[in-house]
């Protein structure tokens, strides 16, 4: 395999070099690539949660309308308690799916019920058998995919609201290709997979596409990082301490050198 | 440079061991009573920096290696499992991998005071190249351990790394069949690379302490750049170096903790969060930022550039061997600094010209970054061979030179006594 | 000679405030170190994967008395022994006075046909023989643990030997007649 020294790389820009001056660098943009639209997540910021209600319906249409080609194999039943579910709740909602399990006393393999303890059933048993389905090219794992691509949940959100019916002219769209504005080469194998009341939520908001691609992508960036409350929770406790540590070395040495003569 | 004043006092069980294993008294005489001079800034708090760091990654890197499995099937969810499933393991996870960016920045500013100061003149010629093996190491390491989630990014960036050893005629391909132990870089190499990245954390700091060892028989330097004439020159390191190293750790700290927390993935790549795949090449494959301006110096070697053809091409030499050898050569070279700079000055702040030379060294390694992570077309070629012309311009040329041609302004008398000595 | 100015050098008694300063520095910088290890030991414990296993569901229809079948629970052995009307009624006729840990049959079953218990000896963690008709049983006819010689009674409880406690209940309960359920 030849070094590929000229193969188009794009990245981010740089960071460092000597001197604290961290020339900070966005992640700069696919040369096919539009940036999508900034939306205001729940979980930007500091302070920044994710909103469950949202989160719980995104769940559902996981469950509805991705959960027929996507997997989601990092997530184990049993981590929807975080969502607000209860544990009875996530009992049940892992019961509905049957995974396989064994081999048994007898040596064979065999279904039952999930428990809240089995991983999240994937819809196809392998990725060959997700290819073969599938025109070929498996669906990506959805667990991590608003870490995996830049821009995170906004580039979902933009991807599931950008498909256009017609694409724009001077486009010809290959056989099984769906225009989409902001996908990289614009077109995409997935059909629009979100429609008017495509799914109906149990509190009763519309399902209107734009409120069911922000709610999917709500529930892809918790999927993406569970940990994200925790995480920022615990940064104010650090924050505050060091803080407090950096006061107390000031004065600490302003004390001991103004004594130096 | 050792202290004249008499050793501590200790007693009992510290007095009972001292005398047969003289532990307290090392510890004492060089890291309380070891003089340093009095006038160091805070520029000299980027050592004890980097030593927190690289105790800081050996401590979770070992913490990360009981829950990681270096196999090709099993590394990335293994990690994963980490970041959800292991008690604070996002956290531990989170600070290795930011840990890593901060020990190259902690150390590349490390470095420039050293240039900026000259540090890495006689007699400190050794303390820099062990200063020089470490950086060297610490590339190694990460690189290494930038392999072990095994996404799209450490796939990629492992072939093409290892791939720059095929560029040496005739033992190039076999010798990085050896390094991926087989065809492809595969689970042999993953696994080999995680012993890797697990022993050389342990070379860096039995370097380090060489380094140190070092920097305690001429003890430091300072920002005028001259020797300490006496106690009066100096101040014990604790209380008063360690207290203003305090300082630069609560800033160093809250540096790290926004990252860790704030933005975890900010230096990353997104691709990375892809499971590694053996049949397809992410468009945009950089290596991590700290490694950008050296890949901007590999990149440079094109078969259609001018100074390649004109001083390179005619004898034999392909673009790629050359980009290899002016990469590593980029590095080796600053091993040799001691000996390229001629100047008998230390300080750049006695040195009006040398000074915003070593500023345009540092824009010039900058802008090699900024091109590093772009991709080699256009414009970005031409300014990154520029950048790298220069590069080697300013260690081979310009640093012997302006040694010799420059009039440096008069050194302070002592340290103690800024005020400039009567002209000569 | 002023108090308040310092050459920088050892042997020099800093002001009361300097000294109060500095140790809450460093005692702030200590109690930092310790809550960055306090995430890395935890990391050790269980993790959230291992601590969600499953149940082990058992099935008891077909194990005849006087057999004993093992299955795995939490990756550990657990002993179901079907005992024989003789092993019930000894076990139940030990007198308190004669056991190291005082325990009635009855307080150790749910059902007195079926012995349910962890097969971990007490003393150090190997795993008593008894299970095998061919095994030996030990003095009392239940267990023998092998590695330092304790003697388990048909009740499982120590009776001789090193091992300071009877064999573990686990937590378990019978969803039907024949199905017990553990953990």
């Amino acid at each position: 395999m030849s070094m590929s020294i000229k193969s188009r790389m794009i990245g981010r820009a740089l960071l460092g070099a000597a001197m604290a001056l961290m020339i900070g660098g966005g992640s700069a943009q696919a040369a096919e690539g539009i940036v999508p639209p900034s939306q205001d997540w729940s979980f930007n910021g500091v302070f920044g949660t994710f909103d469950k209600a949202s989160a719980q319906r995104g769940l559902k249409i996981y469950k509805e309308v991705c959960s027929g080609c996507h997997s989601l194999n990092l997530m184990y039943y049993r981590n929807i308690t975080a969502l607000g579910y209860s544990e009875d709740q996530a009992k049940a909602f892992a019961a509905e799916y049957e995974t396989t399990d064994g081999p048994n006393d007898d040596g064979d393999y065999f279904t039952r019920p999930a428990r809240p303890s089995d991983r999240f059933v994937a819809p196809f048993e392998n990725e060959k058998a997700a290819a073969a389905s599938n025109g070929g090219k498996a669906p990506p794992d959805l667990s991590l995919m608003v870490k995996a691509r830049m821009h995170g949940a906004d580039y979902i959100y933009a991807l599931l609201t950008g498909y256009k019916e017609v694409p724009p002219e001077g486009v010809t769209l290959s056989p099984g290709g769906h225009y989409n504005e902001y996908f990289p080469g614009h077109q995409i194998a997935m059909a629009p997979p979100l429609f008017e009341d495509a799914v109906e939520f149990d509190d009763g908001t519309p399902a209107t596409v734009e409120q069911m691609a922000k709610d999917v992508s709500m529930f892809l960036a918790w999927t993406a990082e569970p940990e994200m409350e925790d995480r920022k929770g615990m940064g104010v406790k650090v924050f505050l301490f060091l803080l407090v540590f950096l006061g107390l070395a000031i004065a600490n040495k302003k004390r001991l050198w103004a004594k130096l003569h | 440079m050792q202290s004249n004043e008499p050793g501590p006092e200790f007693s009992g069980v510290v007095k009972w061991i001292d005398r047969r294993l003289p532990i307290f008294t090392m510890m004492s005489k060089e890291y309380q009573q070891f003089p340093v001079p009095r006038n160091l800034n805070y520029f000299w708090s980027f050592g004890a920096l980097a030593s927190i760091t690289l105790i800081v990654m050996i401590a979770t890197g070992i913490f990360l290696a009981m829950q990681y499995q270096p196999n090709t099937e099993l590394a990335f969810n293994s990690v994963e499992r980490i970041m959800r499933d292991v008690n604070y393991g996002w956290l531990i996870r989170y600070i290795h991998m930011n840990g890593a960016s901060m020990f190259f920045i902690v150390v590349y500013i490390h470095i420039f005071r050293g240039i900026y100061y000259g540090s890495y003149k006689e007699p400190r010629e050794l303390l820099w190249i062990l200063g020089v093996i470490i950086l060297i190491l610490m590339m190694a390491t990460a690189f290494m351990g930038y392999v072990l989630p095994w996404g799209q990014m450490s796939l990629w960036g492992a072939t093409v790394i290892t791939n720059l050893f095929s560029a040496f005629p005739i033992i190039g391909e076999p010798i990085v069949t050896w390094l991926w132990g087989g065809f492809a870089v595969d689970n042999a190499t993953l696994n080999r690379f995680f012993a890797l990245h697990y022993l050389l954390p342990f070379v860096i700091f039995a370097v380090v302490f060489l380094h140190i060892a070092a920097l305690h028989i001429p003890g430091s330097n300072n920002p005028d750049g001259i020797d300490p004439k006496g106690p009066q020159d100096t101040v014990n390191f604790h209380p008063y170096m360690t207290a203003k190293d305090m300082i630069g750790i609560a800033v160093f700290l809250l540096v790290y903790a926004a990252l860790v927390f704030y933005a975890p993935n900010f230096l990353g790549h997104p691709d990375n969060y892809i499971p590694a795949n053996p049949l397809v090449t992410p468009p945009h494959i950089v290596p991590e930022w700290y490694f950008l301006p050296f890949y901007a110096i590999l990149r440079s070697f094109v078969a259609d550039w001018w100074f390649f053809q004109i001083f390179l091409g005619w004898w034999g030499m392909t673009a790629k061997l050359a980009g290899v050898l002016a990469m590593f050569g980029s590095l080796i070279l600053l091993a040799v600094l001691p000996w390229l700079d001629t100047s008998r000055v230390r300080s750049c702040k006695y040195r009006p010209v040398y000074k915003w030379l070593v500023f345009l060294f540092v824009i010039d390694f900058a802008i090699l970054g900024y091109v590093g992570g772009k991709p080699a077309e256009g414009w970005y070629v031409i300014v990154a061979q520029w950048a790298t012309l220069y590069y080697f311009f300013h260690l081979l040329i310009l640093t012997p030179f302006v040694g010799w041609m420059e009039r440096p302004k008069p050194l302070p008398a002592s340290i103690s006594q800024p005020a400039v000595a009567p002209a000569e | 000679m002023s108090e308040s100015t310092e050459t920088g050098h050892a042997s020099e008694d800093g002001g009361s405030r300097r000294d109060f300063l500095g140790m809450l520095t460093m005692a702030t910088a200590a109690v930092g170190a310790a809550s960055f290890a306090w995430p890395i030991i935890d990391s050790m414990n269980p993790s959230a994967e291992v601590l969600a296993l499953a149940s082990t569901e058992v099935d008891l229809d077909g194990v005849e008395v006087g057999q004993a079948i093992t299955v795995i629970w939490r990756k550990k052995p657990v002993f179901i022994r079907h005992r024989t009307p003789e092993e019930i009624a000894e076990a139940e006729a030990v007198p308190m006075d004669d056991l190291v840990d005082p325990e009635t049959d009855e307080a150790r079953v749910k059902n007195p046909n079926f012995l349910v218990m962890v097969g971990i000896c007490t003393h150090l963690g190997c795993i008593p023989l008894g299970q095998n008709p061919s095994d030996p049983k030990g003095d009392f006819g239940g267990w023998f643990c092998p590695c330092h010689g304790s003697h388990y009674d048909t009740s499982g409880r120590i009776r001789k030997g090193p091992a300071p406690r009877n064999l573990t209940v686990p937590e378990y309960e019978y969803l039907s007649d024949t199905l017990v359920k553990i953990g």
